[in-house]
């Protein structure tokens, strides 16, 4: 790995692998120059950088599919077995969970939507696999790719704030559905136009106000749970840069901690965008 | 910690799992916990009816025992009031039969006791006349003292 220095160490872990197109006449890292615009792996990191916008995060894009999937297929599994007799096993794990959700969505939500609970349902359950990801010790994986010959390799898709606002831009869309479905443009227009304060000298001031408020809902959703985990990813990278007969001493009760924080960081997630999309239903 | 199209891919994975989880999880877990739910409550239900149902058998039971009783209780009664009765008849029957058998008895002796006068009276007559002739050394024709031998023996 190309890991001499704990700060190179520290970078190259929290660097993804990408796949990005390469401008003509870009002068790689190695000295060779592209001849055309090209599709390729970045090697360094200011490779991945100067790919721009034109590049995937093959890793993050690959974990969160696989954790989709997981979720996806164990509960599908659970839901084809379903009996309505004693339930056993997985069953009892699928029923916990979206009985869990159930009470979050009744608590959270006071319109009606047969969306909202599944979609409550997704993001908890994906959520929480991809930080489970964490878990995994940091160089596990990494090591494996990098004997396949990937040079980066980030695993935990919600360390990466593609992966997070993906998610969150999402859920802003159906904020934005819901505000014009349930109140119409001229609802929701005046919504934003007219609170806090009712009166039509103050329109610009609310319309800034509020289209600040309703910008910052994915935002603030987005960082929130990136911020944590990559803050958490950081400092399990800085415990394995310590000698390895000390690690585990800091290591695990850091991921004991992150046990509780994953479980955390995904509820949050799943009970603000209920709440968000419950604002959204709401007509004055 | 580049912005780039990663975004949007994941945008569309979210997406396609959310309509794959509306369309194909999240109904049938829903709709088998429903059911048991359903399930449960008509098994509770049901129980509630059974205890219920055997609440009022048992207290149908128990009137029908106290009705049995009290017809027993009627019928023994009745039996001992009708058996009473037969022994009275029969005691009433046996000493209507003891004083009619005693009467007859009565009728009898004194039946008997007015042949034995009479012929006792024939005989003492008899006797008179037997005496009368030894004293007389003559025969009383009885004939012709009959009426006043009749007369004597009347007298005795």
């Amino acid at each position: 790995m190309a890991a001499d220095t704990p700060v190179e160490y520290i970078k190259h872990h929290l660097q993804n692998l990408t796949y990005g197109k390469l401008p003509e006449g870009y002068e790689r890292a190695d000295g060779t120059l592209v001849d055309e615009a090209t599709w390729t792996f970045a090697r360094t990191a200011q490779e991945a950088s100067d790919m721009g916008f034109m590049a995937f995060h093959v890793d993050t894009l690959g974990w969160s599919l696989f954790m989709g999937i997981l979720f996806l297929g164990l509960f599908r599994f659970a839901a084809k077995r379903a009996t309505t007799g004693v339930p056993t096993g997985l069953q009892n794990v699928v029923e916990m969970t979206v009985e869990f959700i159930q009470g979050v969505v009744r608590d959270g939500f006071h319109a009606r939507n047969p969306l909202i609970a599944p979609l409550a349902l997704t993001i908890f359950v994906w959520i929480l696999l991809m930080n489970c990801l964490k878990l995994i010790p940091v160089d596990y994986i990494p090591s494996i790719a990098h004997a396949l010959g990937l040079e980066y390799f980030k695993i935990v898709p919600t360390t990466d704030p593609n992966g997070t606002f993906g998610i969150s831009i999402g859920v802003f869309l159906l904020i934005i559905f819901y505000s014009l479905k349930v109140k119409g443009i001229g609802g929701f227009t005046k919504e934003l136009s007219m609170q806090p304060f009712n009166h039509w000298s103050l329109i610009p001031f609310n319309l800034f106000l509020e289209i600040l408020v309703l910008i910052v809902k994915p935002i603030s959703l987005a960082l929130r749970l990136f911020g944590n985990m990559y803050a958490g990813e950081v400092v399990f990278i800085l415990i394995a840069l310590l000698p390895l007969w000390i690690q585990w001493t800091l290591n695990v009760p850091w991921a004991i901690f992150h046990i509780l924080v994953v479980v955390l960081q995904a509820f949050i997630f799943t009970t603000l965008t209920v709440v968000y999309l419950s604002a959204a239903h709401e007509d004055h | 910690m580049n912005i780039n199209l990663t975004l949007i891919g994941q945008s569309i994975a979210f997406a396609i799992f959310v309509w794959f989880c509306v369309k194909y999880v999240w109904p049938p877990i829903t709709a088998a916990m429903e059911a048991r739910q359903k399930k449960i409550a008509d098994g509770l239900s049901a129980a509630d009816r059974a205890s219920r149902d055997l609440e009022l058998a048992q207290e149908k039971a128990s009137k029908e025992l106290h009705k049995a009783k009290e017809d027993a209780a009627a019928l023994i009664d009745q039996a001992n009031k009708r058996a009473a009765q037969i022994v009275e008849a029969s005691k009433d029957d046996a000493r209507k039969e003891g004083e009619r058998l005693i009467e007859q008895a009565r009728a009898e002796i004194q039946q008997e006791r007015v042949q034995a006068r009479d012929a006792l009276r024939a005989e003492v007559a008899a006797l008179a006349v037997a005496g009368a002739e030894k004293i007389l050394e003559t025969s009383v024709d009885a004939k012709a003292h009959s009426e006043m031998l009749e007369k004597l023996a009347a007298e005795l």
